[in-house]
């Protein structure tokens, strides 16, 4: 094939790639988006064969490595429960990552596959965007390793915060640049592997003094990532659909990562730099005078809920953890058939990922119009008779709005507390991960539910 | 005197930014986690380069010092192909409208 018509083809497939995204701009078109994404993707591989037109035995074992990937990836895809999509999602973005450290590796060892010159010998461009690649893939690979086992509950949720830290990833981070210089005038491949260890080290050290709850902010992150290493690779391959997707991906992931870090209203350095629950904890753990809170069971929640006519539901993370979405949607129709009006609030927030929450109500069989962001709804909580907080915690506090002195301060949260009466699932009255105690637990109008979240609400329905 | 390639290539890496910019934005936020599944599949494309990789050794010898990085590759981009596109249309066909004959 000819170098033209493959780099035309190759163009078509990148427009394709644009198409799927700008498919996710309602569900309607969302899954002809994704079949867009799937043709782009066969038209790349199929050109990459047709181009290479090397069809001897390799070709076979390009088959073969293929077809043992792909029913891996299928396999996952079909038994991955909807709860666990961000440690998927992370977990996937380790392998491009990873994918993008070895591009670059056998383009180092081999540049002549890839017309970039001869092993001691490669053009200087090819060189340092084989750097980029492999660096930033590397940094994707071991920051989503420890996102994943962060989100698996492997390692503790917890941030990891040391003397030092930025010290540390400051002078790895220069160290990059340093060596990607010298390997640029020594072409030594003992300096291209030393450049992968760093930043190896690099992507581990900046993700482990992040705490769970920021890991919205983290996967996203690293989704930009995983773009960008694709389009150091794409330069690197002289390919245009590498290129166009690496830029898609790199900016999708950063607009997330500032819609999350806006949802948090926190910098994006703030977040990177780490440890939150760590250095807050003194403020949270001042005024521990015990205050008085109502507490109730499913049977007067039950009650209330009866007697409203709108309910808004304010899902968060615990819910995803009690997987209790199927329960909770049971429950809301069974307070529709009472001709209750029932919508959804979701914090920007809410969950470990963007979106977290609504898929999770998808799968319950939600319908997507029923559910509401944040600046959608928080004007009905005035007008809605109760509110059922399942699994959220700091987004519902009202602290956020009212003491400039809590970490929280100015943070946008749900306004729950204008509802005539809030029901709050919860395990416990400890505080959420900010490590601050939430002040809708001591209103007039809360009532606490403290069970677990799929239970409650499988009471509540039996009450109802 | 002649235009470097590398600039049209940087060229359509910068718009392409931008593109992404503003069809991001018009993602609804409900389908946000689709989004990264999606670009997670679309960002395995450098399957591509994997591909040249594996088939880069030279004539009869199939597994070179350069092309098992290439065949590894081909596995992990594949994981990631079929299984971010799957994830992604299972998540998609939940999002449902409400159904108006109740």
């Amino acid at each position: 094939m000819s170098a033209n018509l493959s780099a035309i083809l190759y163009l078509v497939s990148g427009v394709l790639f644009i198409l799927a995204l700008r498919g996710l701009s309602s569900p309607e078109t969302s899954r002809q988006g994704n079949l867009f994404g799937i043709i782009g993707m066969v038209i790349a591989v199929t050109v990459t064969f047709l181009s290479v037109g090397n069809f001897s035995s390799g070709f076979i074992y390009v088959l073969i490595f293929l077809a043992i990937g792909g029913s891996i990836g299928a396999f996952i895809a079909y038994r991955i429960p909807m709860t666990a999509m961000p440690e998927l999602v992370a977990g996937f973005h380790s392998l491009v990552g990873l994918a993008a450290v070895f591009v670059a590796i056998s383009a180092f060892i081999n540049p002549a596959a890839f017309n970039l010159g001869v092993p001691g010998d490669i053009k200087l461009a090819s060189l340092i965007e084989m750097a980029i690649g492999a660096a930033v893939g590397a940094i994707t690979f071991s920051g989503s390793v420890i996102a994943f086992l962060k989100l698996q509950g492997i390692m503790s949720g917890a941030p990891i915060t040391f003397k030092g830290q930025h010290l540390l990833n400051a002078l790895l981070l220069i160290s990059i640049v340093i060596l990607t210089i010298y390997l640029c005038s020594t072409q030594s491949s003992n300096l291209f592997w030393i450049l992968i260890a760093v930043s190896f080290l690099i992507g581990f050290l900046i993700i482990i003094p992040i705490g769970g709850a920021d890991m919205p902010v983290v996967i996203s992150m690293l989704n930009s990532y995983s773009g960008w290493a694709a389009a150091g690779i794409g330069f690197t391959l002289e390919n245009t659909a590498l290129i166009i997707t690496g830029a898609l991906v790199g900016s999708s992931g950063a607009i997330l990562s500032y819609i999350m870090c806006k949802g948090m209203n926190r910098s994006f350095f703030n977040v990177i730099l780490g440890g939150f629950g760590a250095t807050d904890q003194t403020s949270g753990s001042q005024n521990k005078e015990q205050r008085p809170v109502k507490s109730g069971n499913a049977d007067d929640a039950a009650f209330l809920m009866k007697n409203a006519s709108s309910v808004i539901i304010v899902p968060g993370y615990g819910m995803a953890v009690a997987q209790a979405q199927h329960a909770l949607r049971e429950m809301v129709d069974t307070l529709k058939k009472n001709d209750i009006k029932v919508s959804y609030a979701i914090h920007p927030v809410a969950g470990r990922m963007p979106g977290h929450m609504n898929v999770l109500l998808a799968e319950a069989n939600v319908p997507y119009d029923e559910v509401f962001e944040l600046e959608e709804i928080n004007n009905d909580f005035a007008n809605a008779d109760v509110a059922f907080v399942i699994g959220a915690n700091d987004v519902t506090n009202p602290v956020a709005k009212t003491d400039p002195q809590s970490p929280i301060y100015g943070m946008p949260v749900l306004d729950v507390e204008k509802c005539k009466s809030v029901l709050f699932v919860k395990r416990s009255l400890s505080p959420g991960y900010a490590g601050i105690d939430n002040d809708l637990f001591y209103k007039e109008n809360t009532l606490m539910l403290f069970a677990d979240a799929k239970k409650m609400t499988e009471d509540i329905t039996k009450n109802l | 005197m002649e235009i470097d390639p590398f600039i049209f290539r940087l060229s359509i890496f910068i718009l392409s930014i931008f593109v992404g910019y503003y069809v991001v934005w018009s993602v609804t936020p409900s389908l946000h986690t689709p989004l990264m599944s999606v670009t997670n599949a679309i960002s395995s494309v450098i399957i591509v380069g994997a591909i040249i990789a594996a088939l880069s050794g030279s004539d009869g010898v199939v597994f070179s010092s350069s092309s098992v990085y290439g065949f590894l590759a081909i596995i992990l981009a594949a994981v990631n192909i079929f299984g971010g596109f799957l994830v992604t249309q299972r998540m998609l066909a939940m999002y449902k409208k409400k159904k108006k004959d109740k």
